[in-house]
């Protein structure tokens, strides 16, 4: 065996390296010192994410029998998850040193840093059965995450949905994948792409279908998005933002590589139409259902059902406009979704508080706060001089591009669903600035590390949109990588 | 006689529907989770099925078997994990009585 193929994946050691430090330091060091063990993981997992930006360890290959892929945009795709990862710890350091959860808080980070590391399989890997093993670690683990506050009964309802219905759609996507066995006798992304040209038997349909509907579900794409409010509902808020930004982010870029790459000969055949009823109704049950709901966890739910709904339109480009600016409508949005759940954290680890009606007035007490949140609002709904704005023009540019009508009326449809989203939105901006409410929510001080957290974001929010570096390089990348798109 | 691939399919297939039936109309989580594994087992005969008759050189889908049925046991245990602590809250694995979150 050649070990030096090790070298092709710098991050994943990287992130191995980061988990057991961790682990040596929950299990080896005395109990008086873990308390710090939150602030460590944090830390340690800071300077991984500085020393992975370094592009002097990227190299272009496969690795381990062409199972493994490294290249530029895979290795951007790590970065943008590790951004996020960042803010999630760093947020979650004052929530994991809490009475309940200080006893259990080394179990949570390890099986976070356990998932990312299943994310960078998915990601990465260019055979399903690396894929399928991803996808299983990634998930796995987020289900014992989902019913972490052992004392709540809602987390555990959540967890036993979340990890029923986990299991069925992945039995769904394996019997998909058996199919597209048998089509082709292989199971490498690269053979398989070459075998299905020019197929267009039914097997392949269900096959595609099937394997849709498996990878939707991660994404909660609508048919698939049932147990989205709930799990969102009852999980810890850190977990919830986890759920919300970095597994759905890591799912798309995925979900990219599989249909572009490996089924892209049927792109025009079969899944274009598939994909185009998702998104039509990705987008509008997602905005619909947002409108009536008081709890914001809920309430981010659908909004994060809708958005992956646009993520969606990247995908239906399948061109490298649409791959890039997928990429940078994840990155945009896990700056402003982690805004929201971070305020929505706080709010909730002080006062217990999470409908729309107690935020009545928050402008008044707790004025930083609710400029963050109006920000991420701001930013989720697609208001010019925020990040969102340029996301979503550069997302609908990439769809546009294809110069296809029927496209053209997605386009439309998704335009029109972003006015309809933007009332939701400004709801909550009116809650907190323009109504007055007695019983307001005190005035309080958020820890420094929540603090740090919410200012990243809104850095992160006001910043990404005006450097236009950031989406020039994206594009830079995906126009280079000529293996994805040589099947379109 | 001979076996033929369609003979291991068809039962594979039904295997299948079954596991989507029992998942559907099944109110015990206990039960909800053996109509999963009898998803996951069908899927298992399908790769093997599919490598022994038509691609009976290289043995993929035998290998893509072991993984998934590891998969499936480590499934398993966190779900039973966490139907336990439901049970402990709740006393109660009756799907028509855990719904406190709806809509």
């Amino acid at each position: 065996m050649d070990y030096s193929q090790f070298l092709m994946m710098p991050q994943e050691i990287g992130l191995l390296v980061v988990f057991l430090l961790v682990f040596l330091y929950d299990t080896f060091m005395p109990s008086k010192t873990l308390k710090g063990l939150p602030l460590f993981t944090t830390i340690v997992f800071g300077i991984f994410t500085i020393f992975s930006f370094c592009p002097v360890h990227v190299q272009d290959g496969m690795a381990f029998g062409e199972m493994f892929e490294s290249n530029k945009a895979t290795w951007v795709m790590k970065n943008i998850l590790n951004i996020g990862m960042f803010i999630v710890l760093l947020q979650s350091i004052k929530w994991a040193n809490s009475d309940f959860v200080a006893i259990r808080r080394g179990e949570f980070y390890e099986l976070m840093l356990l998932t990312l590391f299943g994310m960078y399989l998915m990601i990465s890997g260019r055979h399903f059965l690396v894929f399928v093993i991803g996808l299983e670690t990634a998930s796995l683990p987020l289900a014992t995450l989902v019913a972490f506050e052992k004392k709540y009964y809602e987390s555990h309802e959540a967890a036993a949905k979340y990890v029923l219905t986990a299991v069925f759609s992945s039995a769904i996507m394996l019997m998909g994948l058996s199919f597209v066995y048998g089509l082709t006798g292989t199971l490498y992304f690269n053979d398989i792409a070459t075998m299905v040209v020019g197929d267009k038997s039914l097997l392949l349909i269900v096959a595609l279908a099937f394997l849709i509907a498996g990878v939707g579900y991660k994404l909660s794409l609508v048919p698939f998005h049932l147990w989205t409010a709930d799990v969102y509902q009852g999980a810890p808020t850190m977990v919830t933002s986890y759920l919300s930004v970095i597994s759905k982010g890591s799912a798309a870029f995925a979900f990219f590589v599989i249909l572009v790459q490996v089924f892209g000969a049927a792109y025009a055949p079969i899944w274009e139409w598939m994909l185009y009823a998702i998104i039509i109704i990705t987008i509008t049950v997602g905005n619909l259902f947002a409108i009536r709901q008081r709890n914001l966890k809920r309430f981010l739910a659908f909004s994060s059902i809708s958005q992956a709904g646009y993520i969606m339109l990247g995908v239906i480009a399948a061109n490298p406009v649409g791959m890039a600016s997928m990429m940078y409508y994840i990155l945009v949005y896990i700056f402003s979704n982690l805004a929201a759940f971070g305020v929505i954290a706080v709010i909730e680890r002080k006062t217990g508080k999470v409908t729309t009606d107690d935020y009545n007035g928050l402008f008044k007490t707790n004025p930083w706060l609710a400029f963050v949140m109006m920000l991420a609002m701001f930013s989720l709904g697609g208001i010019p001089p925020f990040a969102g704005f340029f996301s979503k023009f550069f997302i609908f540019l990439g769809a546009a591009q294809t110069g296809n009508v029927a496209i053209y009326v997605l386009v439309l449809i998704a335009l029109i669903n972003t006015i309809i989203s933007l009332y939701y939105y400004l709801l909550v901006v009116k809650a907190m600035f323009i109504r007055q409410d007695e019983c307001a929510i005190p005035t309080f001080k958020s820890h420094w590390t929540e603090r740090a957290g919410l200012i990243i974001c809104a850095l992160g929010i006001i910043l990404i949109g005006l450097v236009s570096c950031i989406y020039t390089s994206l594009s830079d990348i995906t126009t280079s990588l000529t293996n994805m798109f040589s099947m379109i | 006689m001979d076996l033929t691939l369609l003979m291991y399919l068809i039962p594979s297939l039904i295997m299948f529907g079954c596991g989507v039936y029992g998942f559907v109309t099944r109110k015990n989580m206990i039960a909800i989770l053996i109509s999963l594994e009898l998803m996951l087992n069908s899927v298992d005969i399908n790769f093997v099925v599919f490598n022994r008759y038509l691609f009976p050189a290289q043995h993929e889908g035998m290998f893509f078997t072991l993984f998934a049925i590891a998969i499936a046991a480590a499934e398993t245990a966190v779900a039973i994990a966490i139907i336990i602590n439901v049970y402990r809250l709740a006393k109660n694995v009756d799907i028509n009585q855990i719904t406190k979150m709806k809509f």
